[in-house]
């Protein structure tokens, strides 16, 4: 997406279209990212329900992983994992 | 034109106000404002003005619930002072940046601590970076004028930015004065309804106010930078506008006796009336003393400061306010800065002055004037002093 110039920002920034703010990657941001061991996940969904972007999915298989263009990296998911399926991996 | 009448300043400013037929009030009472709000809502209980009137619990409260009404397209007022203009200082730079043609009265009262009620510029004076247009107001009539033409800029399709008018607490505010009000057709014909840049409705959701990371965030404080600068040809356009309709005339940089003068005084605000006293009779003596009344704070009018400035040879620039452990008063620094692109640099003199209400009588100004006649070397001067203070 091509950054806009300042004379070409709407007034106010007012933002017209419902629901854009999902175009808006956040996941830019992190430094760390949350890597699941699958041999270790009881799928107890603990890192779903406590994720506060909601970036965590669940799978078909019933595995989990995080949206890599939302996750910030806090590394709540990883906190509250208590069979400590999730590590926290510095990004490159 | 309406008939002239004999009203306080706050009860003639709300007056004005209602004639603008705003939508929606939010303001909390802080003295010397009080009768700003107490009026209003008189106005709105005896069915005079068809306006929500929003009682909210502190000034924080009044500037958010404007900002949510002027969002939703109503024509929306505040009126505040002092510690309620700091307690609003957070949203101040939201209003502005959401472009919300919001109108704000402050009866200007010095700043806590400490505690005083009085008049000075130290509530304004901090909230100069806010992004808000900043007009000041010599007495009731200019304070009823641009309460009207306020709604006018900010609303301007050019414009959408907030303005705020100062009247001087007390020394204004509490003064019978002898006023005109304009007739509501006046009115009517001269502000047109309020038409929004954009509206929170449900029917067609927009999202105002959103969120932004350091990819836009310069471009949106240049936007706003652009927008208050351009903002001044729609002032001078309605100001040309109200003088045609009304026969008063309102310039960015006014001036007394300035044409001819070698010494020059530069006053903002309620002080100027009484300076003009002061330049009469120093005229009388002979002294060649001009008087120069900056009415437009924010946009800064350089050009006609450089202007009015040109063929001084020293220039005394008064302040209610200080920049503590600063250049002096900041009106100082603004006309220093100002003058320092330009071909002309008088000596330069700055008097802090009528603090937390102290009086200040014809004497002292022209008491500022012998000061700065007999200081001869005539090099400009970095220096500013508090006039009259005891040593």
């Amino acid at each position: 997406m091509a950054l806009k110039t300042w004379k070409e920002l709407p007034v106010g920034c007012v933002v017209s279209e419902p629901g854009s703010a999902s175009e808006y990657h956040t996941g830019s941001w992190r430094s760390q990212r949350p890597v699941w061991n699958d041999a270790k996940c009881i799928k107890c969904g603990i890192c779903y329900v406590f994720c506060p972007e909601g970036c965590v999915q669940q799978a078909e298989d019933g595995l989990f992983k995080a949206n890599l263009d939302y996750c910030k990296g806090c590394g709540i998911c990883a906190h509250e994992c208590w069979p400590r399926a999730i590590t926290m991996v510095e990004e490159g | 034109m309406g008939k002239r009448v004999g009203l306080e300043v706050t009860v003639a400013v709300a007056e004005a106000v209602a004639l603008c037929r705003i939508d929606m009030a939010g303001v909390y009472p802080i003295t010397p404002q009080s009768h700003i709000a107490e009026h209003l809502s008189n106005l709105v209980a005896d069915g005079v003005l068809d306006a929500e009137f929003v009682t909210v619990e502190s000034e924080h409260s009044a500037m958010s619930a404007v900002i949510g009404a002027s969002a939703t397209g109503a024509r929306s007022y505040t009126a505040t002072a002092s510690q309620g203009l700091l307690l609003m200082n957070e949203l101040l730079p939201i209003a502005s940046a959401m472009r919300l043609p919001i109108c704000m009265a402050i009866a200007n009262r010095a700043v806590s601590g400490p505690l005083n009620i009085l008049n000075d510029h130290s509530d304004i004076m901090p909230q100069r970076d806010t992004g808000w247009i900043t007009l000041f107001v010599e007495n009731g009539q200019e304070a009823i004028d641009l309460s009207i033409q306020a709604f006018k800029i900010a609303e301007h399709k050019d414009v959408m930015l907030p303005v705020c008018v100062n009247i001087d607490g007390f020394q204004l505010t509490h003064m019978v004065e002898p006023v005109e009000l304009p007739t509501q057709e006046e009115v009517d014909k001269f502000l047109p309804p309020f038409t929004p840049h954009a509206t929170l409705h449900p029917a067609k959701p927009v999202t105002m106010g959103a969120f932004s990371m350091s990819d836009y965030f310069a471009e949106i404080m240049k936007a706003k930078d652009e927008a208050i600068k351009n903002s001044k040809k729609v002032i001078l356009e309605v100001w040309d506008e109200w003088g045609k309709m009304f026969g008063r005339n309102y310039k960015a940089v006014e001036t007394y006796q300035a044409e001819d003068a070698e010494i020059l005084m530069l006053t903002m605000g309620s002080m100027g009336e009484t300076a003009q006293v002061a330049i009469d009779e120093l005229r009388g003596k002979g002294i060649k003393a001009g008087l120069v009344k900056l009415r437009l704070w924010r946009p800064f009018p350089f050009e006609e400061i450089r202007a009015t400035l040109k063929n001084a040879k020293k220039l005394i620039v008064t302040d209610r306010a200080c920049s503590f452990g600063g250049p002096g008063g900041p009106v100082f620094s603004e006309i220093k800065s100002a003058l320092y692109a330009g071909d002309n640099h008088p000596a330069m003199y700055n008097f802090i002055y009528g603090l937390g209400g102290r009086d200040v009588p014809v004497q002292d100004f022209t008491g500022m004037f012998e000061k700065v006649i007999a200081d001869t070397d005539n090099k400009a001067k970095d220096t500013y002093e508090f006039w009259g203070v005891r040593e």
